[in-house]
């Protein structure tokens, strides 16, 4: 069958630090063009500043294929959708789209916070490339699904960052488009409305519609995708059964835990919000990097850039591979926990029990918040493997542990 | 429900077995992305798709700008007349400068009008892309969109400033002869100049955050040279022609020329218009050229 979308040989190169530096001054740009020759004659490998973000990807995808797009972070995953929605620009290749393109990148951006419900409705939705008429057409639709009807005259800056993230995944998800690009939205929002947003995603590919879904939510992926692109390094190393690309991920993943990087996943903006600098998961006792055993305590330490702000607090969590959550825990649970001095801690620490937690890799998430759950940004992406060794303790005993969590606990005999 | 759980947990549904699709594929596809080779070409065909988008950009704008001031709209109207006040007291009575037939403060305030339309629209629009960084980041559309809203927005102030003109030349008994079928040119011509200016400074804006300091300081020396506060023929012959490099100053002296039934200095306003027409070239290419790096660098 015709491809609806087709990609060949996509690159992407940036320059590495011209992402941080985010803007130069003419005084910089000036002096930099005064250095480049003396550079050059110095025999300086401009290469080397070089990152291919994509390296030469090709695919198709056939109309109605919902297809998932896993990857560790850096894989290349968010380049490609961004070149996909035409947002930056490829530096070679070539993608054609036969239909309108819709994504999910953009949930909530474009909202004016002094704007009512209602008029950002109007704007987000012209925004994603909706006719005014089209809008119309669906308002009444967008605000059920939202669930905001006694809401559409207050503005937005009064809405809970839940029921901000209702409004603008209602307009986004009306949008119809016969491609969908889906970048972890499902992220957010309550349990019931991220069912109710998986449904649409169900709907719309049952439609006939075409989803490209990036996702880390391994069980998302399983159960929505007919196929599976797995990314490494710019390329595409596996294309196939989302079962089979889950595995080979994973594989991945357990060769290369590196349990000190972490990708920020910002849920909402307030001024003053210190960010993470590092989460660093480490065997208590044994130094960062070294190997994580069944029978190790485990140290998850949080570092910020700034001090924490007046009446913030943390929460940590850990997470299967599978996206499954093992546990919460909350800074505030124990009355035995040292306070957290506003303006001057700066790094937060939390152990996890030895024998609780079976062999296999793990995400262990920090949540930056305040104590009524309303969030300000996650920390993803932070690996570790546990892995079970026999001991002295279980010795002669050869069983891999199922289950979320290991308990030992006290056995009677009579 | 913790609202870690919520945050960071998807469930899974069920899903029902994809459907074959119906509808059929174009022959041509919708959209073609490749690495841009010439950068010789405004799109305007993609520009006109979107004009919903500059009218929605625009009314966000318009709607927001006044939001939380206790005066509101009105400041459209209090700008341009207490820098008039001010003028008035300083070159019309203690200066003395002669404006003619027309009052000072009238003749003040109706360049004032027209420049502070400019300066505003030249300023927010310079701004622009930089204030919706979000937006630049997350979405496709013509970018060229932004600074164009941020303009089309100052029209609206300048129609309130301009009801204020109408007040005064009723009160000093001006009345308008058929040169004023001659204003609604000039003022598409100080638009079409401001949206020039304007979308070259917000693309430099972008990579050379030095504008945003550099402008207002810029627009103030802009302002003495523009015939706003005294009339170009208080400059000595011998420097006039100088003025002839500043669309603004030709701009202005129609705007009132249309206004009060003066002559026109038509060859003025014909160099004034290539300028600004060259201008708004540059700035288009300059802005094409700058485009395909926006969302990396903002």
């Amino acid at each position: 069958m015709k491809p609806i979308i087709n990609v060949r040989d996509l690159r992407k190169r940036y320059r590495l630090g011209a992402r941080e530096a985010s803007y130069k001054t003419l005084r910089e740009t000036l002096a930099g063009v005064l250095r480049a020759p003396l550079r050059r004659a110095n025999g300086g490998a401009p290469s080397a500043r070089m990152l291919w973000a994509l390296d030469g990807v090709s695919f198709e995808v056939a109309p109605g294929e919902v297809v998932g797009v896993i990857g560790r972070n850096g894989a290349g995953k968010s380049t490609l959708l961004k070149i996909l929605t035409r947002i930056t620009e490829p530096t070679e290749g070539r993608v054609e789209l036969y239909g309108r393109v819709g994504s999910l990148l953009e949930v909530g951006t474009g909202f004016h916070p002094e704007l009512s419900g209602r008029e950002n409705i109007y704007l987000n939705g012209a925004i994603l490339g909706m006719q005014r008429a089209e809008i119309e057409g669906k308002f009444d639709e967008i605000v059920s699904f939202a669930e905001l009807e006694k809401f559409l005259d207050t503005p937005v800056k009064r809405y809970s960052s839940g029921m901000y993230m209702r409004l603008a995944f209602a307009v986004a998800a009306h949008l119809e488009p016969e491609i969908l690009l889906v970048d972890e939205v499902l992220a957010v929002g309550d349990a019931a409305f991220q069912k109710k947003c998986l449904m649409k995603m169900g709907g719309i590919a049952q439609e006939g519609r075409t989803v490209l879904f990036v996702s880390h939510n391994f069980e998302a992926v399983k159960s929505l995708c007919t196929r599976c692109l797995l990314l490494d390094r710019g390329r595409i190393v596996m294309d196939g059964e989302p079962e089979a690309a889950i595995e080979a991920s994973l594989a991945r993943l357990r060769e290369e835990t590196s349990a000190t990087t972490f990708k920020l996943q910002p849920i909402r903006n307030a001024p003053d919000v210190p960010q993470p600098v590092s989460v660093e998961v480490a065997a208590a006792g044994k130094l960062a990097g070294e190997m994580i055993t069944f029978e190790d305590e485990i140290v998850v330490t949080l570092s910020l850039d700034a001090p924490v702000g007046e009446h913030h607090t943390f929460a940590f969590q850990v997470m299967t591979s599978t996206g499954l959550t093992v546990f919460n825990s909350f800074f505030r649970d124990h009355p035995e926990n040292p306070p957290l001095r506003p303006g001057e801690s700066r790094r937060v620490s939390v152990r996890v029990p030895r024998m609780f937690l079976p062999g296999g890799v793990y995400e262990a998430v920090f949540a930056y918040m305040l104590p009524n759950a309303e969030l300000f940004w996650l920390t993803r992406e932070t690996w570790f493997e546990l892995h079970e060794i026999k001991s002295y303790r279980n010795e002669g005993l050869n069983v891999k542990r199922t289950g979320l969590v290991s308990i030992i606990l006290p056995w009677g005999v009579d | 429900m913790s609202g870690l759980d919520e945050a960071s947990q998807a469930q899974s549904a069920p899903v029902a077995p994809i459907l074959p699709t119906t509808h059929s594929l174009p022959e041509q596809p919708l959209v073609i992305i490749e690495p841009r080779r010439s950068w010789l070409s405004v799109n305007l065909r993609e520009l006109w798709a979107y004009r919903e988008l500059l009218y929605f950009l625009t009314w966000r704008d318009v709607k927001v700008r006044y939001k939380q001031a206790a005066f509101g709209a009105a400041w459209a109207i209090l700008q341009p007349l207490f820098l008039m006040l001010i003028f008035t007291l300083f070159y019309g009575r203690l200066a003395g400068i002669d404006t003619g037939a027309v009052p000072y403060p009238l003749f003040a305030y109706s360049g004032l009008v027209l420049w502070t339309f400019f300066a505003s629209a030249v300023t927010n629009s310079s701004n622009s892309l930089v204030g919706n960084a979000n937006l630049i980041s997350k979405v496709y559309f013509p970018r060229m969109i932004v600074p164009a809203a941020a303009v089309c927005a100052c029209v609206v102030d300048f129609v309130l400033a301009f009801l204020l003109l109408v007040v005064l030349m009723f009160y000093y008994g001006v009345a308008p002869t058929e040169s004023l079928l001659m204003l609604p040119v000039l003022v598409v011509l100080t638009t079409l100049f401001a949206l020039g200016v304007g979308t070259w400074l917000s693309a430099l804006n972008v990579k050379y955050r030095d504008i945003r300091f550099a402008l207002p300081f810029i627009v103030q020396l802009w302002l003495f040279v523009s015939s706003v506060i005294v009339p170009s023929t208080v400059v000595p012959e011998k420097w006039r022609w100088l003025l002839a490099f500043n669309p603004m100053s030709s701009f202005v002296e129609g705007f009132r020329a249309a206004l009060f039934g003066d002559a026109f200095d038509r060859r003025a306003l014909v160099v004034a218009s290539v300028i600004m027409l060259a201008v708004l070239l540059y700035s288009a290419l300059v802005f094409r050229r700058m485009e395909r790096d926006f969302a990396d660098l903002i």
